[in-house]
């Protein structure tokens, strides 16, 4: 049915609907209406038999979930930013031991400073984990992935994240295509794991592995995820067979054909982006755009088939690799090995920054007429970046950098303008 | 497409504000996409949410620079941040005061405007007489509606059925309603096109 | 425990299972004994964890009629039981993280409840019991153990408290007690070893969440562990136990002394043997033949400095005063009459 609902408990709908066993639920913006309106359900009894725990830390939460996920049951949490760091040992213990847990990660910065707002440096930092990872460009999405999620998990017994974005999506009221529960059930049947502990069948998992097989086991994880580069648009195909949408795959063109600019991103910011270029295109720019949806594993070859013809690539991320630039470029640049087409990094919209389309509109230009800096940070305050470095060049004590820009930037706020000629006449 | 921002203090149901919008104007058949501001505030902070309606599937995800119309939940922000920041030539701006635009000193913003397009209204003051509380919020949706012709009063009804059950839902359709005809009293009826 | 006849033997540590009924007598003196963790396994010879585990969760199985399954945090129990691809247990076992054996075990019963209530039942047949060492335990899955506790979810953790980090080389934890001689902990400065005013005492603060059963236990009295981890199996909800398992290596004593120390750490009162239930004390193993602390003491060469050329009387009299304060607030001795 198609409604106008929050992104999140459109998950949480959907989530229910994959009909899991154990849900382990830790507080953190922006995730915490999906396991909020989880645990309703199962407080309220139409999600049942389902376990709710409140647990006492995302450490936990992923830890609960491989113990139900090895007991056999179906096993769900979702995290964003600080949380996901915390249960990085998890993660990694998770993946190694193959348990096919979903996840979702309401994609937020790391920090410090604080920030609660949206990028994409707390999935970017797991992409070696091991887990599969899936990215939304819509709440639409977000609801049709994790019903794909599940069953690519169970089919690899191999763990997945699905990606949204925190607050863009998460928050967002938009309208929604929930699917019924048979839809869902012709589409995702029921788990059978590869490995359960059962007293009937003792079986010891997570021994110590030494230098004699553990490549062997890590190669394997790998091996898993270069299946999944066949599995995954096998899975679009047949949700889109069931559900009469396409939602999922490995990449997603927009307008590529003849692109001699092709952009590429991932999750909300691909909107956007859509709406950039078809100005640009009216203009009679030849830009299109590369929406990478499977980012763990990384389609290499999809990536270079989209790209190879056009005659420069910008790679715009949500992510930053200190002292490197891209992270997304890096894989992107992998995949073009022995092309030579120009490529650009633009790192945009950390810590929720607005990407707006006059600055990508601004960006592209300069991309166009390739006058644009090989790493270039969207709308980076620059002047604020040079006083902190000038007044560090100056003092040894310059005390915190962070609060010294806020107050550099308050400086120039129209508040404390007022507050200041306030302040003059009285 | 129409673009409304909403400007208030956290605890008067500003993010609601703008999420029975888009479910008012999804009622109406329309693609409509509301979101907060994405702040941690707390109860008293200023506090803004979006949203936008269009014929067609809203794709873009910026916040909204360059309003169509502004709903002030809160009169005293006025002079505290910058509401009118981006304001369409054309827009609309409703402020909830039992004040005039005269009386809240921004007749240099209503000079900028068409005739008429700064309208305030009691909102608070009728959700005190039907709440008896100090929840603005559907009041203004009501009010809105007359004022912009955006949302019909029928679809604000029934986001605020949607958002709210039982005799608070009741309440606050009486009071929407009650704002949007004390408006369409005094307003031209506009029909908006988007 | 239902026997009436009271165990002391002096010149031998065997329990005589001889003097009382067959039905009364140990699992471990069953030929029907699971051997949960069987040998073969690579323990230190001597090791009392190895020995605790296996009592504790072969009475589980035998309580379970073998329908249970284990967690186990990183540690000596875990590295020494599964040297791969080998594995000495013989019950379904899953070893996650150092930290987490608590959270998984609750995954486990989670997963459980959710099985028994699709075919219909209450409660799951099979039960779960997470286990690790004190550093596992007291340490870096505290937070795990008391969400576990606090949820009072279905499972019956078993701290093997051999008071350090054995594994990682001896080094000092929070259960390591004043005086003793760790790699972190070295006999050096007016405060030779581990310092006193530190540390934390689990099985209080497990009763202090007043979950339905929290005991403590000792690899020297069996049929009190045992009876002990019967009575937790009986019981649903979360429970502890904390078993008390000398260490020949970290501790430096004889491994043929294992069941010796851990009987005289009771005897001296510096380990108080007691069951509580819902945050109330409900039983404690009373001491019969008192013995001063430094007998327990001077068997142990973590604490050969306070006997050594520059001997301090002064710390082995305040860990005579703690075993003390523990027999007075337990109500440790035999009464009089």
């Amino acid at each position: 049915m198609i409604s106008q609902m929050e992104g999140s408990q459109a998950v949480a709908q959907s989530v229910a609907l994959c009909r899991p066993d154990v849900i382990c639920a830790y507080p953190i913006s922006p995730q915490t209406h999906i396991v909020e309106g989880l645990g309703a359900m199962v407080k309220g009894g139409t999600l049942t038999p389902c376990e709710f725990l409140n647990v006492e830390s995302e450490f936990a939460a992923m830890s609960v979930a491989i113990g139900a996920s090895a007991a056999g049951a179906r096993a769900y949490t979702a995290t964003a930013s600080q949380g996901l760091l915390y249960m990085v040992e998890a993660i990694y213990n998770a993946s190694g031991l193959g348990l096919p847990i979903v996840m979702t990660v309401a994609n937020r910065a790391i920090g410090a400073p604080i920030n609660i707002w949206n990028d994409h440096s707390d999935s970017m930092s797991q992409r070696d984990c091991g887990w599969l990872q899936l990215f939304a460009e819509s709440n639409q999405e977000a609801v049709d992935l994790h019903i794909q999620a599940f069953r690519l998990a169970e089919e690899l017994s191999m763990p997945v994240m699905v990606c949204m974005d925190g607050f863009i999506l998460t928050h967002a009221y938009e309208q929604i295509d929930i699917p019924t529960q048979a839809q869902v059930d012709s589409f995702l049947p029921p788990y059978e794991p590869r490995q359960v502990l059962d007293p009937a069948e003792p079986v010891s998992i997570g021994a110590m592995v030494g230098p004699e097989a553990f490549m062997e086991v890590r190669y394997i994880a790998h091996a898993k995820q270069t299946m999944a580069l066949d599995l995954i648009p096998g899975i679009a195909a047949d949700f889109a067979r069931t559900f009469g949408r396409e939602a999922g795959g490995l990449v997603r063109r927009y307008r590529c054909d003849d692109a001699e600019t092709i952009v590429v991103a991932l999750g909300s910011v691909v909107g956007t982006l859509e709406e950039t270029v078809d100005a640009l295109r009216a203009k009679g720019e030849k830009i299109g755009l590369l929406s990478i949806r499977s980012y763990r594993p990384f389609p290499l070859a999809a990536v270079r088939a989209a790209l190879k013809d056009a005659k420069r690539v910008v790679v715009l991320e949500k992510s930053f690799s200190v002292g490197l630039g891209g992270v997304v470029s890096a894989d992107v640049r992998m995949a073009l090995s022995g092309l030579h087409l120009r490529g650009y990094t633009v790192v945009a919209g950390l810590g929720g920054r607005p990407i707006t389309q006059a600055a990508l509109t601004r960006m592209l230009a300069e991309a166009v007429a390739d006058t644009l800096e090989p790493l270039t940070f969207l709308d980076l305050n620059h002047d604020i970046v040079n006083r902190q470095l000038a007044r560090e060049a100056a003092t040894r004590r310059s005390g915190p950098i962070a609060e010294n820009l806020l107050r550099d930037v308050g400086g120039k706020s129209p508040r404390t303008e007022t507050a200041d000629k306030t302040e003059v006449t009285a | 497409m129409l673009q409304v921002r909403i400007h208030g203090r956290g605890g008067q149901g500003v993010v609601t504000a703008a999420e029975m919008l888009s479910i008012a104007a999804f009622h109406q058949g329309r693609h409509p996409q509301a979101f907060p501001s994405f702040g941690s505030e707390r109860t008293g902070a200023p506090v803004v949410a979006f949203c936008r309606m269009d014929d067609r599937p809203i794709r873009s995800r910026e916040p909204i620079s360059a309003p169509d119309a502004l709903i002030i939940q809160d009169a005293h922000l006025l002079h505290q941040v910058d509401v009118f920041q981006g304001l369409m030539p054309n827009g609309y701006v409703l402020i909830n005061s039992n004040r005039t635009v005269h009386e809240l000193g921004i007749e240099s913003v209503a000079a900028r405007l068409p005739t008429g397009r700064i309208i305030t209204v009691p909102a608070t003051d009728i959700a005190l007489k039907h709440l008896g509380r100090p929840l603005p919020n559907a009041v203004l949706l009501g009010a809105f509606a007359a004022q912009t012709g955006f949302i019909t009063l029928d679809a604000v009804i029934h986001a605020i059925h949607d958002k709210f059950k039982g005799p608070v839902a009741d309440k606050n359709a009486a009071a929407a309603t009650e704002a949007h005809d004390l408006l369409a009293q005094t307003a031209e009826p506009v029909k908006e096109t988007l | 425990m239902s026997q009436d006849l009271k165990f002391y033997q002096t010149g031998t540590f065997t329990v005589g299972n001889r003097l009382l009924d067959p039905d009364q007598r140990t699992v471990q003196s069953s030929l029907a004994r699971d051997n949960s963790l069987t040998s073969g396994h690579r323990a230190c010879q001597g090791c009392g964890e190895a020995l605790g585990a296996r009592y504790a969760v072969d009475a589980a199985m035998r309580a379970t009629k073998g329908q249970l399954i284990a967690a186990n945090a990183t540690g000596c129990l875990e590295v020494f039981s599964t040297p791969y691809p080998e594995t000495s247990w013989k019950l379904p076992w899953l070893h996650s993280l150092f930290g987490n054996a608590a959270a998984v075990g609750s995954g486990i019963a989670a997963a459980l409840k959710v099985k028994a209530q699709k075919a219909g039942l209450e409660h799951s047949a099979t039960h779960v019991i997470a286990q690790g060492g004190d550093g596992g335990t007291t340490d870096i899955g505290f937070a795990c153990l008391s969400g576990m506790f606090e949820r009072n979810d279905d499972v019956l953790y078993i701290c093997y408290d051999n008071e350090g980090y054995m594994n990682t080389g001896v080094q000092r934890s929070s259960a390591t007690p004043p005086g003793a001689r760790t790699a972190t902990t070295l006999p050096l400065g007016p405060q030779p070893g581990e310092e006193f005013g530190k540390g934390k005492n689990v099985p209080l603060i497990a009763v202090a969440h007043e979950i339905p059963y929290v005991a403590t236990a000792s690899v020297a009295d069996l049929h009190d562990l045992e009876a002990k981890v019967t009575k937790a199996m009986t019981i649903h909800g979360a429970r502890y136990l904390h078993v008390f398992v000398p260490c020949p290596l970290g501790w430096g004593s004889a491994s043929s002394d294992t069941i010796k120390l851990a009987r005289l750490a009771h005897e001296s009162g510096i380990f108080p043997l007691f069951e509580a239930e819902h945050g109330e004390i409900t039983s404690v193993r009373k001491i019969r033949h008192r013995v001063p602390v430094e007998d327990y003491l001077r068997l142990q060469k973590r604490y050969a400095h306070l006997f050594g050329s520059h001997p301090r009387p002064d710390i082995v009299a305040r860990l005579q005063a703690m075993a003390d304060k523990n027999i007075k607030r337990f109500n440790l001795l035999e009464d009089a009459a």
